[in-house]
């Protein structure tokens, strides 16, 4: 880890109508780690994605990318400097087969700019880095799940093509929503050395994640959002430990022991 | 026993045939046969449309040929639109519009012939298109389709109410083609040429992107792509056929007006799309020459043309709604035969 922050975000406010979705937000993300952001159900964890990402404009706020000021610029420009999310409800090309949804972001300026066997270009057309960036996520090389519609597809490749979108950008940072949700106990545990081999790579991850086990394997530092406002930052056994956590997250001491079984 | 009955002892069964199978994406041909089976429909389609106006005696069904393929390069421009990158267009008579009066100006004030009035005016309309639907590109649903109804509309009565360009009488005098054969021939080729071609583009690397507008704009952003300008790139393929059919449609009758804004430009070709069968690209061409000659041949029945022409089209909404291409696709590409269960 370089320690050198990628990403800060500094008092995101936002609201909707009369709601308060997020109220003066400040993170920083440092270079190379796993940043997790959890709160209960409706607390604006999707919200502040949004917002980073450019797909919602906030009310007032900053976000500080690599240095640079890209507070409410075009999802697509985020995009393309590397600051890359999934959906957590997944968004694929359903009317295309799995590896021609990657040709889309294969095509866009950074991966065109890059190049490289992740970019496309000189190591074959773009449907054959299409198949490697699928078979790095965990699709059969061999098999036909990469030619698969993938609206025939289940919930666990659909949630490894979201990661394999980003991917194709060549990220610098992954702001993953939600990446476990749906997914099957053993699903799941086939993800987590993903993760690992994706920061083990030197991206930068920010999870959100309900299944805070497999999250405190992977996070470095933990975020806990309520009411659109942050709690606590730290260590996970540390903010699992706080007070204000406890009761607005987990609701009972009891939850904590399940947190960490085994 | 109805033949066509399915019971509990027997069912109908479909296979994709074999060569079916392994083109899709890849074309993996090994026989004759299968070349065969691959170029046939492609060669009827393209010796079809070539031998047409050679079958044809008469000089006023030659023209609606003429006429039949203007609205073909609409109907492609039409399912192009609608069906690989979700833009919903009325916008046939506000393409057809502006590049009549494109090309009828440019010739006019200029002096220019055919040859470059036909190019600038596609280049030159597909141009002022685009930036005038510029504003509704970024917005999602029904807008595109209205803004593209709106600008014929509008243009219209700007043209009357300022009597510019001729006002109600239009541009008289625009030059004519020098050769019959010429002119019948060059529309006939440039409908060829724009529907294989449109066919490649929809399955190349670029296609894939204007796919993924349709299927899902989010993703297209998370992809680093702007939306806004695949969207103006289709437009402008889209509107600059309509306005290479516009400009050929001015110097045919050598004459623009008005009433090249009419809504049959933009109606005639969703109809056709129906019909021929969305998102084959084909279909829709098909359409247009199966529509336009019957609505000249129901000219006869007077009034009562509408009626025949709208109990055409409950036929095929009712009986074939995914219309001729989609429905001979699937015919063509599998077996069909009956299994005891």
């Amino acid at each position: 880890m370089s320690g050198e922050d990628i990403l800060q975000v500094k008092d995101v406010c936002k609201t909707f109508g009369g709601v308060q979705a997020l109220l003066n937000v400040s993170f920083n993300v440092q270079e190379g780690e796993v940043f997790g952001i959890i709160g209960p159900n409706g607390s604006g964890k999707t919200t502040l994605i949004n917002c980073i990402t450019g797909f919602i404009k906030m009310d007032s706020g900053k976000v500080l990318y690599q240095g640079e000021n890209i507070s409410n610029r075009t999802p697509n420009k985020i995009a393309n400097l590397g600051l890359t999310r999934t959906f957590q409800i997944m968004r694929p090309y359903y009317s295309l087969p799995a590896y021609k949804n990657l040709v889309i972001p294969l095509f866009s300026p950074r991966a065109r700019r890059t190049g490289g066997w992740r970019g496309g270009g000189k190591l074959g057309d773009r449907g054959t880095v299409a198949i490697d960036i699928l078979e790095e996520i965990g699709f059969e090389r061999d098999s036909f799940v990469p030619y698969k519609l993938a609206s025939s597809l289940p919930t666990g490749y659909l949630k490894r093509l979201e990661l394999a979108r980003c991917l194709a950008l060549r990220p610098d940072v992954i702001l993953c929503d939600e990446v476990f949700s749906g997914l099957s106990m053993s699903e799941i545990a086939s993800m987590v050395p993903l993760i690992e081999k994706l920061q083990m790579d030197g991206i930068t991850l920010v999870m959100i994640e309900h299944r805070l086990r497999e999250l405190f394997r992977v996070a470095s530092r933990v975020m806990v959002l309520n009411f659109g406002e942050k709690l606590t930052e730290g260590i996970p056994e540390e903010v699992m430990q706080d007070e204000k956590v406890k009761e607005a997250y987990l609701g009972s001491e009891k939850l904590l022991d399940y947190t960490f079984e085994g | 026993m109805d033949k066509n009955l399915i019971t509990a002892e027997r069912r109908k069964e479909r296979l994709d045939r074999g060569i079916k199978v392994r083109t899709e994406g890849i074309y993996a041909v090994s026989s004759w046969q299968e070349v065969t089976y691959l170029v046939l429909p492609r060669l009827i389609l393209i010796v079809g449309l070539l031998l047409l106006p050679l079958l044809i005696p008469s000089l006023y069904w030659k023209r609606v040929v003429s006429i039949a393929a203007i609205y073909a390069l609409l109907a492609l421009g039409f399912d192009f639109l609608a069906h690989f990158v979700g833009l919903v267009s009325l916008g046939g008579a506000f393409f057809i519009g502006v590049g009549g009066y494109t090309a009828a100006l440019l010739n006019k004030s200029l002096g220019l012939p055919p040859v470059f009035t036909i190019p600038m005016a596609t280049i030159g309309g597909a141009i002022i298109c685009t930036l005038l639907l510029l504003p509704v590109l970024p917005l999602r649903g029904v807008y595109f389709a209205i803004v593209t109804l709106m600008y014929p509309l509008a243009l219209m009565r700007i043209i009357e109410a300022l009597n510019i360009f001729g006002g109600t009488d239009g541009i008289l005098g625009v030059a004519g083609f020098t050769n019959r054969w010429i002119e019948q021939y060059l529309i006939i080729l440039i409908v060829i040429f724009a529907s294989f071609g449109l066919r490649r583009l929809v399955n190349e690397d670029i296609g894939l992107v204007f796919r993924g507008v349709k299927d899902n704009d989010q993703s297209v952003r998370a992809s680093g792509l702007s939306i806004t300008l695949y969207k103006a790139i289709a437009v402008f393929i889209a509107s600059g056929l309509g306005s290479l059919g516009g400009a050929y449609l001015a110097h045919i009758y050598m004459w623009s007006g008005i009433s090249q804004f009419a809504l049959d430009f933009s109606v005639i070709p969703i109809a056709a799309t129906v019909i021929g069968g969305g998102g084959t690209l084909v279909g829709p061409l098909l359409g247009c020459f199966f529509l336009v000659p019957i609505s000249e041949w129901l000219r006869e029945f007077g009034t009562l043309r509408i009626v025949f022409y709208s109990v055409i089209l409950m036929a095929f909404i009712m009986f074939r709604s995914e219309g001729i291409m989609v429905y001979a696709q699937r015919k063509y590409h599998q077996f069909q035969r009956w299994v005891k269960v």
